[in-house]
């Protein structure tokens, strides 16, 4: 049997999530909602089993720096390093890759015209991190899952369009139905939800939007994918376009993949949403 | 050609009140700004800056007037001047700045001032 997509998940990253979990703060009462919204999510995730997780995340200035700054990069290593991102490095392990799988996935992507950077080194931080940290449990020596970090430029405009995000999940399906190996593949679309974090506008967020989003994301992602990056971050905030970056996930979903889980907490200057898919 | 569509080719992301839109623009004038504070990835580099800050600046040919904007912890200078948020981080990780205290300042606000705008500020 080959490959296939067993589901989806679209959440944020925020780095202070990472902070709070090193801490061992995620029971206090301001991380505790949080943490609780993904104890049914990791449940799901340990009956699911999924062998390899696609991370579709974007890199904040620790391994990527702007001497050249690829608009899709993807990981084709057997493990991955953590990143020191300014603040020191998290005590956590290695990420376990999947060279060969990720060998199939440029083959196929590329031949299907998404010429992505293909990377044999890289080293991971918190947009990457934090959502490994929240749905899968690390021991010692490493994660329950193989991972592939997919990066995608959200940071320096111009910024690949929702519609090529959304067009990139879609390959990617087809790259891992195409793959030989009996694999059971999840992708986690991570990012926003709103928020700003920089000028006059910082702190800036809109749950109204951010729950549209979600509501559209489930029953209209092919329309959703066309807003144009200036609608997004108006009415959600700059940094917000990370959101672009939850159409790849989406789009690796088939149509009638059933929603499972949402919920949505927006403590300090980020909304944090959580959707999963089931396929 | 089409330049009357939003999705046109080759034009620039159009402005957003209060808001910088780091584009190849800003990042080409912020490059130096940003190459210093990528730097502060490594412990080794972030020690020699707090070790000796102006000789840590002088290694980046930066102008006078970026140097400056550096010396008196001007974030919304620095934005401005092409720094990205989030190599600013790094920036304001090493100068004992959070997020929130530059935030608060880019608007114009004390750090409580900020905060009592938040929904839960304990989630820090």
């Amino acid at each position: 049997m080959p490959s296939r997509v067993v589901g989806g998940i679209g959440l944020s990253h925020v780095p202070s999530v990472g902070v709070a979990y090193d801490r061992g703060k995620m029971q206090t009462p301001a991380w505790k909602p949080l943490a609780d919204a993904y104890i049914p999510v990791r449940s799901w995730l340990k009956e699911l089993a999924p062998d390899v997780a696609i991370v579709v995340y974007n890199d904040h200035g620790a391994d990527f720096m702007f001497d050249k700054y690829p608009t899709f990069a993807i990981g084709a290593a057997e493990r991955y390093g953590i990143a020191d991102e300014g603040f020191g490095t998290r005590p956590l392990p290695e990420v376990r890759g999947n060279a060969d799988f990720s060998f199939h996935l440029c083959e196929s992507l590329i031949a299907d015209e998404f010429d992505l950077t293909v990377c044999q080194e890289m080293a991971v931080e918190h947009g990457f991190l934090v959502p490994m940290n929240l749905c899968f449990e690390h021991a010692p020596d490493g994660w329950p899952v193989a991972a592939v970090p997919l990066q995608v430029n959200v940071i320096q405009h111009p910024l690949p369009t929702g519609r090529r995000c959304f067009k990139l999940g879609q390959a990617i399906r087809r790259a891992v139905s195409s793959y030989k190996e009996d694999l059971k593949v999840i992708v986690l679309g991570t990012g926003g939800m709103s928020h700003q974090l920089q000028g006059k506008r910082f702190g800036f967020m809109s749950e109204t939007f951010d729950q549209l989003f979600l509501d559209e994301l489930e029953k209209n992602p092919e329309k959703l994918a066309e807003m144009s990056h200036h609608e997004l971050m108006e009415k959600a905030g700059a940094e917000a376009v990370e959101l672009i970056m939850w159409h790849v996930m989406r789009g690796a979903l088939s149509p009638k993949a059933k929603r499972v889980h949402r919920h949505y907490y927006a403590p300090m200057t980020t909304g944090m949403g959580l959707i999963t898919f089931e396929d | 050609m089409h330049r009357h569509r939003e999705r046109s080719l080759g034009i620039a992301v159009r402005t957003i009140p209060d808001t910088t839109i780091f584009d190849l623009r800003k990042s080409a004038q912020g490059y130096r700004l940003n190459k210093l504070c990528g730097s502060l990835c490594d412990p080794k580099n972030r020690d020699a800056f707090r070790q000796d800050e102006e000789a840590y600046l002088a290694k980046y040919n930066l102008s006078a007037a970026e140097k400056d904007l550096i010396r008196k912890r001007d974030f919304a200078g620095m934005i401005h001047a092409g720094m990205n948020i989030y190599w600013m981080l790094k920036m304001g990780s090493v100068t004992g700045n959070s997020l929130y205290r530059m935030g608060a300042q880019m608007r114009g606000e004390s750090d409580e001032q900020f905060l009592a705008t938040r929904n839960f500020k304990d989630a820090v």
